[in-house]
């Protein structure tokens, strides 16, 4: 595993609104990490630290292991970077803005034709190359952004909210996109849209009022949503005191005569046991499923408990 | 990297009606001034034979010519300049060259060098006014590169002064009104000189006229066209400086 981002205690301030506060992540090859939180929480001035468009206050950012700071050449090379306003020279034509943005990134000119027809080919732009930006939709500005942003093959892509203002087909094709370039580059990808990083991201971190207040794995956020708790239906009204013996119920409440909420520790799962008990004594068992936090729920309660602390 | 930046610069211009309608009406009128000051010349000329060390055509037509396309280029550069870094900062577009492996200065070199392409092209058909006099005519080359230098100096000043402004205005029109009030102000200030007796060394070495005048007259010393370049390096450093605090505060 490459490290490709190294940031550290960054802080920034504007004026004496602290946005950014003591903010410490890496992020490695192949992986997609989700930038959450509300509006205003930080998202956008972390981002324009990660891509030199912002100078920190204090702490220190490492872009594949060259210093943004001390040698922003090298750093920025390595880097692909779509603005929350994607940044289009309206007068161009698509093939001349990403011409002229593969020249600003040094590709070598050999390469250049066959790094404009890829890019064109990823974000879907090759029937509207030769039309002017200023005449195109916004979705396909979006795209034209994002094409911008991948175009030179960067390890690491930073996109501020990808998909905004784009239809639902658009949107699945460039989550699809993002999921694609996770598996050899490291993408840093904003939103507010908490689906989305459970579709397309690998690692996921919330941001609050400028600090960071979760820094997980999907996986592990799929843990912290396992509340476990089972909700279980019958025909006949189930004997809760012969469910109370099964290893690992925790408490039992019944909602109706023959609906239950089962809770159990998260490390067992007594479901199998509860589905044959309940079937051995014949109440007829009509529905068995597992209670999820939503992503909106411990979002809501992370940010809850941030700020009341 | 520069030259790239300088490409897209010079080639926007022309995407858009501003560059073309410039040219237009600046060659003109430019054209306009060209022919009465030949038509001037053709009448003189007689009187002119007579006298001995008069003024040649050279002195007629050339400097005048050059010294109207320096005022009319003061009103024009503004226009020229102010859309240069506060547009892209408007229109988020700056963002794309702060994340780029491009260093400031190469963005502000970049962006000077593409309107000093447009202000070259100026200056060629200006030029070609009294060149086309050949076909006919002998002409004081010497002086006439003189001049040429003299409005070349002078763009490179103005066009370093727009940049500057256009660096720190948030608005073009801002930038541009800026500009246009630095540059007359550096215009007129030996105005001041000449009504009291009082000499202002100061205002006097300050003052943008005064230089382009004496390398107008053929004079190329090294204070006038030192001036100029230190004069045009200020600028284009304090642009770069400005876009440099640009990634600091907001």
């Amino acid at each position: 595993m490459t490290t490709l981002i190294e940031a550290e205690h960054l802080t920034r301030y504007y004026g004496k609104h602290c946005a950014v506060n003591d903010v410490s992540f890496t992020l490695a090859k192949g992986e997609v990490l989700g930038f959450l939180g509300a509006n205003g929480a930080g998202k956008t001035t972390t981002m324009q630290m990660l891509c030199g468009n912002l100078a920190p206050s204090a702490g220190q950012i490492k872009i594949n292991g060259f210093d943004l700071l001390d040698q922003p050449k090298a750093a920025k090379l390595n880097l692909g970077y779509l603005p929350d306003t994607p940044p289009l020279y309206k007068e161009l034509t698509v093939q001349e803005f990403l011409l002229y943005c593969a020249r600003l990134h040094g590709i070598d000119k050999n390469a250049i034709t066959h790094a404009i027809e890829r890019a064109k080919e990823r974000c879907g732009l090759t029937d509207v190359a030769d039309r002017l930006i200023a005449n195109l939709s916004k979705g396909f500005q979006q795209r034209v952004g994002i094409a911008q942003a991948i175009l030179h093959n960067p390890e690491v892509i930073v996109l501020d909210e990808p998909t905004v203002g784009l239809d639902p087909i658009q949107i699945r094709e460039i989550r699809a996109l993002i999921r694609e370039l996770g598996q050899d580059h490291g993408v840093i990808l904003s939103t507010h849209i908490l689906t989305e990083v459970q579709e397309s991201c690998t690692h996921v971190q919330i941001i609050d009022q400028g600090q960071l207040i979760l820094n997980e794995t999907i996986a592990g956020l799929n843990r912290q949503m396992d509340t476990g708790t089972l909700q279980v239906s019958t025909r006949l009204t189930p004997d809760i005191n012969s469910l109370l013996t099964i290893p690992g119920i925790s408490s039992i409440e019944s909602i109706t005569e023959n609906r239950i909420i089962i809770h159990h520790s998260v490390t067992a799962n007594p479901a199998e046991q509860i589905a044959a008990l309940v079937i051995a004594a014949g109440w007829g068992l009509q529905e068995l499923t597992p209670v999820k936090r939503s992503m909106e729920d411990i979002f809501i309660s992370l940010t809850k408990e941030h700020r009341e602390l | 990297m520069i030259l790239t930046i300088a490409s897209r610069e010079f080639r926007s211009l022309f995407l858009s009606p501003m560059a073309w309608t410039i040219l237009a009406i600046l060659q003109f009128i430019l054209a306009f001034l060209f022919l009465t000051q030949v038509e001037a010349f053709t009448t003189l000329q007689p009187k002119l034979a007579s006298i001995e060390g008069a003024p040649g055509l050279t002195d007629i037509i050339v400097p005048p010519l050059f010294g109207n396309a320096g005022i009319i280029l003061l009103l024009v550069t503004p226009l020229l300049t102010m859309r240069l870094i506060c547009e892209e900062r408007r229109n988020k577009t700056l963002s794309l060259l702060l994340s780029a492996p491009v260093s400031n200065i190469d963005i502000i070199l970049g962006k000077y060098l593409g309107i000093l392409g447009l202000m070259l092209l100026i200056i060629a058909l200006i030029t070609l006014m009294p060149l086309s006099l050949l076909f006919g005519a002998e002409l004081d080359l010497g002086k006439l590169f003189a001049n040429i230098l003299g409005l070349l100096l002078l763009v490179n000043a103005f066009a370093a002064i727009g940049l500057f402004m256009s660096c720190i205005a948030g608005h073009p029109t801002v930038a541009a009104m800026g500009t246009f009030g630095m540059l007359l102000l550096l215009w007129i200030l030996d105005w001041s000189v000449g009504m009291n007796d009082q000499r202002s060394e100061l205002f006097e070495y300050l003052s943008i006229l005064r230089h382009f005048q004496n390398i107008q007259s053929g004079l190329i010393s090294t204070v006038d066209v030192s001036y100029f370049l230190l004069f045009t390096a200020t600028f284009i450093a304090l642009s770069i400086r400005s876009l440099d605090n640009d990634r600091l505060q907001k």
